[in-house]
């Protein structure tokens, strides 16, 4: 009887064990199964209506056909360099402050950890704080306050990638500056900073690459325009905003052209994420990140 | 990696550095004894206290951020505080004429969060059901039973998954997935569940609720899955290998061994995913269908709290619908501080103690 019971135990641990087994498997291809899908159609829909004139024509009215995004392409770069102007040094100050000064002290586990906090700050809020700041006082919508939405985004990505690649950093390294009589702030500045630069630069372009595709705090800073501007102190267009508002659109040609926007932004994000892997997967650097 | 700090054991014979007590007992944490002593006789003095200064104002930008956001947040919103208080975000204005609600009307000047609260709790926890045991499961297939040729790749994925600007995942949604839910998915849940009264058949666009909940699904499983790998890994494997040798099968020491010494970090990743959840503006702007009203049937067009501050941000009619639009705002910020703050808390608890990352 026992024996009996033992047995029976036996296999339902057995059948759990498997049954398990497969759940896990199964979660993992639900999981890669719409990746998979987005990609395709990405790729499928975005190809068939890349073209040349996609670069260089801006958007058509409605019921014309062919038309570009060039406009909002340029309007990216713009809010983009001015977003980097903003994010990237202050980030990169900051990650050296975590890495270099304060290592161990109180100040530096609240700076990381506000930073950590302020990453899962919805975009949309980091959107109104730059429309209350800039908008309101200018009364008008401008780049200026778009760049400013966005690179307020990028401190803390920066900040923390640049942490983590300076403490992959030998510590002998820092010394052997030390002891030729270099000033400190020349050893971390040419030293420190220089052996992880590589890491630091694909970090920066990993920020980058995550606030090109935000859309929600460019909706009522930039606004989006339909013809070309580069003026900071107007209305500027934007590949996301271009992408949202065709999206939504009720026509056929805007909806191709979404795709092939979408198509656009997806090459920048992949490139920029296996930069990162590459770069992280040799030398002084590896496993950071 | 090893890491070198004191790079010639023979200098503490040198009595002008440090004793060699010290030297031996400093913690590893703390610049080592040799730094120190660079570091005072410094003939660069200003320079270096010039370059500290300005570092140090870089580090705390991040709390002047924060603190900004919250002051601008907080002035923009008095409009909407002085006239509705508290009561903005749970009670309702009752037309007299017709004794039905209205929540949200800028031309009359009633306002409410009322059916924004409510739609961006109900999609973020169907998202949550729908994207847990999904990503606890992948975490298990990565931590404990993958092949190693595949870990790699798998692991790319997943984070690739995690960098998809929101925007392209709104575009999939718009074109794909919500015309895939309303052909296939929806008849099969009206039919089968319909009798709860949860899935009525009274929505022929698809948008709505879980439509949103499915494609918010889609995007915190990556944040949930990569975290929970990063506290299973960091469970020791002493803990494995004890189960192991007891008899266990592999379920029983994945629950004994791994899951039960990583919950509360495992606990601290899905509350990061309700965090991104609770603040995803555009996807869900796109496919939740936009309507200020509270429906029972999860297959109703709904909206929540980012999506209206999207939507009528930019044309806002007057100073009134501005600042309660800013008061949602502020609530969301509020409450996505409040829900990290927990999160990176919880992680961090566990995985403090942890060996290096183990990838």
């Amino acid at each position: 009887m026992s024996l009996q019971i033992a047995s029976f135990r036996s296999r339902w641990r057995a059948f759990t064990d498997g049954a398990v087994t497969f759940l896990a498997i199964l979660a993992t291809v639900l999981v890669v199964a719409p990746l998979v899908a987005i990609f395709v159609y990405l790729i499928f829909k975005g190809a068939r209506s890349l073209n040349v004139d996609f670069f260089t024509q801006i958007p058509k009215p409605v019921g014309e056909a062919g038309g570009g995004m060039a406009n909002a392409i340029v309007g990216s770069g713009v809010l983009l360099g001015i977003a980097s102007l903003l994010g990237v040094p202050v980030g990169i100050g900051g990650g050296i402050y975590l890495a270099e000064f304060g290592r161990g002290t109180k100040l530096a586990t609240a700076i990381r950890f506000t930073a950590d906090v302020l990453n899962g700050v919805p975009s949309i809020v980091m959107g109104i704080a730059a429309y209350s700041l800039i908008v309101l006082p200018q009364k008008h919508f401008s780049a200026l306050a778009g760049g400013v939405a966005l690179g307020i985004m990028m401190i803390p990505t920066v900040c923390r990638t640049t942490e983590e690649m300076l403490l992959m950093v030998p510590h002998a390294i820092r010394e052997a500056a030390l002891g030729l009589g270099v000033p400190n702030w020349r050893s971390v500045l040419s030293i420190t900073v220089k052996t992880a630069s590589p890491g630091i630069i694909t970090g920066c372009m990993l920020a980058f690459a995550r606030v090109a595709g935000e859309t929600a705090p460019l909706l009522f800073t930039a606004l989006g325009n339909s013809f070309w501007s580069t003026d900071l102190n107007r209305e500027i267009a934007a590949l996301p905003l271009q992408i949202y508002v065709y999206a939504l659109s009720p026509y056929d040609e805007w909806h191709r052209l979404a795709w092939a926007g979408a198509l656009v932004l997806i090459a920048l994000i992949v490139m920029a994420v296996s930069l990162v892997r590459y770069v992280t997967s040799r030398g002084v650097l590896k496993g950071a990140s | 990696m090893p890491d070198i700090r004191i790079s010639h054991p023979q200098v503490p014979s040198e009595p002008r550095v440090a004793d060699a007590k010290q030297m031996a007992e400093a913690p590893r944490t703390e610049a080592s004894a040799i730094r120190k002593f660079l570091l005072s006789r410094g003939n660069s003095a200003v320079a270096d206290g010039f370059f500290h200064a300005l570092i140090v104002l870089c580090a705390l930008s991040i709390f002047g951020i924060v603190i900004l956001i919250a002051t601008e947040l907080v002035l923009r919103s008095d409009l909407a505080w002085n006239k509705f208080g508290l009561s903005f975000f749970f009670k309702a204005y009752f037309d007299p004429g017709t004794g039905l609600p209205s929540y949200w009307d800028p031309v009359n000047g009633h306002f409410s969060a009322l059916p924004f609260v409510y739609g961006t709790l109900i999609s973020s926890f169907l998202s949550l059901l729908l994207a847990v045991p999904l990503a606890i499961g992948l975490a298990i297939f990565l931590t404990e039973m993958c092949p190693g040729a595949l870990r790699g790749p798998l692991a790319f994925l997943t984070e690739l998954l995690a960098a998809i600007p929101s925007i392209i995942y709104g575009l999939w949604a718009v074109f794909i997935l919500v015309p895939l839910l309303r052909e296939h998915v929806n008849p099969v849940l009206i039919k089968s569940l319909g009798w709860t009264g949860l899935f009525r058949d009274d929505n022929p666009t698809g948008l709505g609720y879980v439509s949103a909940a499915v494609i918010l699904a889609i995007m915190i499983l990556p944040i949930i899955s990569s975290l929970t790998r990063e506290v299973m890994t960091a469970v020791p494997h002493s803990q494995r290998e004890a189960v192991l040798a007891l008899g266990a099968t592999r379920w029983e020491m994945i629950r004994m061994g791994v899951l039960r010494n990583a919950r509360i970090g495992i606990v601290g990743a899905v509350i990061l995913g309700l965090g991104r959840a609770l603040g995803e503006t555009m996807a869900v702007t796109m496919v939740i269908g936009n309507s200020a009203e509270i429906n029972r049937s999860l297959l109703s067009n709904g909206s929540s709290m980012a999506a209206v501050i999207a939507n009528e941000f930019a044309e806002a009619s007057g100073d009134l619908h501005r600042s309660a639009l800013i008061e949602i705002g502020l609530a969301l910020f509020v409450v996505t501080i409040l829900v990290n703050a927990l999160a990176r808390i919880l992680v961090w608890f566990v995985t403090r103690g942890a060996p290096a990352r183990v990838h």
